[in-house]
């Protein structure tokens, strides 16, 4: 049993931010495990441009953005194994972890930060009827194969879903010589990120089907054509008679990511419904002692540059949980996500002795125009911010400051809310 | 010339092939998809039946309580998992308990043992996630769950060590009578053979036509299943049957040997053989019948969905036995559920009356026992430290969400009527049948396939044929072999 201070589990972005802030803040006896044979995670993969506008005030690719931290990883002597898959975790932060030239490994660790990121919805989730081809990927799949493999899936491109992979796999596409028929949404609105709506679907002519969906699949081998439905706006069923046939190769889904919690179950952490991650509170500890959570894992980002800012965090947190500098036995109080909020991280807060801005992020439910934010405890209200527009695609992040929280430190619970005009 | 022809690589084909391998006999199984088990043995409901459900004095009812008891020696010289799960037929109305009465004596018809009508109490004590408005069930002692595809490919295995040729992509066109053999055509070539066993599931019909005016007819009947994800291993133990009713023929939930939740099957009869395809209309009554059973489904969690076909045929009953008007050419037909259960004791049976017909020795060398992949996940860490040690393959997992690793794979593919594609790797392993359904391990998986097979990417297929994975490479010629 080898022990470490600080393990963390996912060499992607968040993973190498936690590792890098927990450095910085004085961490020495580190470990970055990841399942992949380099650091990276899946920015590797994504060769398009837009990320790091908000950490570096520059328009990187992925593999750039990745490699910024990576450099820093190697600058700061971390040590880190690749093809590494850790298969337990104990509550006791016990971790066991296999690759090819170590074998089968055991960790004790002080601290563990999870950062294993997402997985995508597949075919089967949704229970789209038909028949079980080949040429039905996932984005993000897909997105491997041409951009890491170079090698492209197919020729005539539907897509489901509007996610942002999704999106981005659209112009992808295009750009290498496919043909990208139509991005088919169920929901009203996309759940991917303005711009990406624009400079991946409309740039290149590319239909967006809102209240629409996949209903048939046909091709007995290969697949060969899609039927696609427009769908009634409440039911989400179909509607006889709107059946539309679209003759392709390639079906790309893009219908959801899901946080890869398979490990957090194992060691007995709690998890929260809205989000698919553990339930935290504004350390990012989850409910087992000394093990923290950040990014994908925690709840599904829309940008990098967000996962990287709360990754730090856990980075410094598990960091001062080592040093047993961070603040115990603090009274705490859960997070209520109200009216127009999914999933709101933290679940829960310590305000005893607030000394530092807390961050609230979530996912709007709806598209609201001209709304507003609010956080409320029981009668008093300590944060209001209005907006033009709120998208279940883009995130609100929110910073509740310690004189607002000073304010409430008796109230039983805090509600976030949005209030649409 | 051989001995023997098996047309037809399913379940019932291949543990043909393994009882016949007992035999000194020159053996060959000709299969006409890209692998063994892509029929109605790869798309089923997994149980191994009690027995009390078939009718009494047919061959269903005999060769299921049969199969039934020879289904633990099978697995265990085979290392296939199966378990002993019991099954339990519900109902939902006090009204219906003299039906489970009438079952339960049609079952001791059957001599199905151990046989019990339980009430309410008993019923929900035993499975507290059923829903509240079953009132009692027939408790079936006997019932199991076991892996359909394991088996088959236990089977194959078991019958190739022991001496059987498998052909694949090996369609049987036409069987003609040759002097003092038949002469089978295929897509693998023409074979003399003195005998033939017409294993071919939902096409047993047309190949019985080639050779013998005593027709019959497969009237094919789909059934569509949800699976869900592990996470509900533990939320039933037993099979759960529903006692048919007039509003429906009984759907029901199952764990499976491998820790999923299996809803369904519908019964529709349909005209295509060959049309797999879910509807909308049949998930949505599997969904329906299946919440009788267990409240509150959570869809969130359903994997994946699949139909299968059942070879039901017009005699209802299992067609089995030499063809009156050909010598030497044995059916093996309509073999529906429990076909399954049955199957060593038909294959047992069969392969007996086939040796007698051609006077076969006992084959002295045949081995029984054949050992499974070792399974990764099921290891403990003193196994998991060796396996490593012996082949480091072990310690690199591709399938994340089932723990597959990279040695299982290579040896899936390395196995006697080893895998081809990826569906026979997901097949043999589980690779990419767990919640993210291949989403992560896909493009490894062909990279193994391309490396061990010495394919290029763009050949691989998910099931034979037109199924290929890939389009066309982005930057240079077909040289470009896994980047």
């Amino acid at each position: 049993m080898r022990k470490v201070d600080l393990l963390i589990i996912g060499g992607g972005p968040a993973g190498l931010a936690a590792a890098v802030s927990a450095y910085e803040q004085g961490c020495r006896d580190i470990l970055i495990l990841e399942r992949e044979d380099t650091l990276g995670g899946i920015l590797r993969q994504c060769i398009h441009n837009g990320f790091g506008l908000h950490t570096f005030q520059q328009e990187l690719t992925g593999p750039e953005y990745a490699q910024k931290y990576i450099d820093r990883v190697i600058d700061y002597q971390i040590p880190y194994q690749c093809n590494t898959m850790v298969i337990e975790i104990t509550k006791e932060k016990q971790v066991t972890a296999v690759n090819r030239s170590n074998g089968l490994q055991h960790f004790q660790a002080k601290a563990i930060i999870l950062a294993m990121g997402c997985r995508e919805r597949p075919r089967g989730a949704l229970a789209i009827p038909g028949w079980r081809c080949s040429g039905i990927y996932t984005a993000g799949t897909a997105q491997k194969f041409v951009n890491l493999e170079g090698i492209m899936p197919g020729a005539r491109v539907v897509i489901l879903g509007s996610g942002d992979i999704g999106l981005i796999m659209a112009r992808r596409m295009t750009f290498m010589g496919a043909k990208v028929l139509a991005c088919v949404e169920l929901l009203p609105f996309s759940s991917g990120l303005k711009r990406n709506i624009v400079q991946c679907l409309d740039d290149y002519d590319i239909p967006l089907l809102l209240n629409h969906t996949v209903v048939d699949i046909a091709g007995r081998e290969r697949l060969e054509g899609v039927t696609v439905a427009q769908v009634d706006p409440e039911t989400k069923r179909p509607i006889a008679g709107t059946e539309q046939y679209y003759a392709c190769d390639t079906l790309l889904l893009s219908v959801g990511l899901i946080p890869e919690n398979e490990l957090s179950r194992m060691a007995g952490i709690d998890l929260c419904a809205d989000t698919g991650g553990p339930s935290v509170d504004e350390n990012l500890q989850t409910s087992v002692s000394g093990v923290f959570s950040c990014g994908n894992v925690l709840h599904v980002h829309d940008l990098v540059d967000f996962v990287s800012e709360e990754a730090a965090k856990a980075g410094a947190k598990a960091w001062r949980y080592i040093t047993d500098t961070l603040d115990k036995n603090l009274k705490s109080m859960p997070i209520i996500s109200g009216f127009g909020v999914s999933g709101a991280v933290p679940q829960k807060i310590h305000v005893g002795n607030a000394d530092q801005p807390v961050t609230l992020m979530f996912r709007p439910k709806n598209v609201y125009k001209n709304a507003k934010v609010c956080v409320t405890a029981g009668e008093k209200e300590i944060y209001r911010h209005s907006s033009r527009i709120l998208t279940p695609g883009e995130m609100v992040s929110l910073k509740l400051t310690p004189e607002a929280l000073r304010q409430i430190s008796d109230a039983e619970n805090l509600t976030v809310k949005v209030e649409a005009s | 010339m051989l001995d023997v022809i098996i047309i037809g690589g399913g379940v019932i084909g291949c543990s043909v092939a393994r009882s016949l391998a007992r035999y000194d006999l020159k053996i060959a199984l000709l299969e006409k998809a890209a692998d063994i088990c892509e029929g109605q043995s790869k798309a089923n409901t997994a149980i191994v039946h009690g027995g009390y459900d078939a009718k009494p004095h047919t061959l269903k009812a005999k060769y299921n309580v049969l199969g039934n008891q020879m289904f633990g020696t099978l697995c265990t010289e085979l290392d296939v998992p199966l378990k002993w799960n019991t099954s339990l037929v519900v109902c939902f109305s006090e009204d219906d308990i003299p039906k489970l009465e009438a079952l339960k004596k049609q079952g001791e018809i059957n001599e199905v043992p151990k046989l019990r009508i339980i009430g309410r109490e008993e019923l929900h004590k035993r499975e507290p996630s059923l829903s509240p408005n079953a009132c009692a069930a027939l408790l079936v002692e006997t019932g199991g769950i076991v892996c359909p595809y394991e088996l088959t490919v236990a089977n194959a295995e078991n019958a190739a060590e022991n001496g059987v040729l498998f052909y694949r992509n090996a369609e049987v066109t036409k069987i003609e009578k040759g002097d003092s053999c038949w002469v089978v055509k295929s897509k693998a070539g023409a074979f003399e053979t003195k005998a033939v066993v017409n294993c071919a599931g939902l096409y047993s019909d047309a190949i019985n036509a080639m050779v013998s005016e005593d027709a019959f007819k497969i009237l094919p009947r789909r059934g569509e299943y949800y699976i869900l994800d592990k996470k509900y291993a533990d939320v039933f133990h037993a099979s759960v049957f529903q006692l048919p009713t007039k509003l429906g023929k009984g759907i029901l939930v199952s764990p499976t040997v491998d820790g999923t939740v299996l809803i369904g099957p519908t019964a529709e009869d349909i005209l295509d053989k060959s049309d797999i395809r879910t509807t909308p209309q049949g998930l949505a009554k599997a969904l329906k019948f299946g919440s009788l059973t267990w409240e509150n489904i959570p869809l969130r969690d359903v994997i994946t969905t699949f139909s299968g076909i059942r070879a039901h045929s017009d005699r209802d009953d299992f067609i089995l036995g030499e063809a009156p008007d050909a010598p030497l050419f044995f059916n093996a037909s309509g073999i529906e559920s429990p076909g399954l259960t049955s199957s060593p004791a038909i294959a047992r049976d069969l392969a007996d009356l086939v040796a007698e017909r051609l006077d076969a020795k006992e084959n002295p060398n045949f081995n029984p026992i054949r050992k499974a992949i070792p399974k990764f996940r099921e290891m403990d860490d003193l196994e998991r430290a060796k396996a490593i040690a012996a082949n480091p393959d072990y310690a690199k997992i591709v399938c994340r969400c089932e723990t597959v690793t990279e040695a299982e794979i290579r040896e899936a593919i390395r196995r006697p009527v080893g895998a081809q594609t990826i569906d026979g790797i997901k097949r043999r392993t589980r690779a990419g049948m767990g919640r993210c359904q291949a989403g992560f391990c896909t493009p490894r998986t062909i990279q193994i396939l391309c490396e061990e097979l010495n394919l290029s990417p763009l050949e691989i297929t998910k099931f034979g044929e037109d199924s290929k994975l890939l389009h066309s490479y982005l930057f240079g010629k077909g040289e470009q072999r896994h980047a």
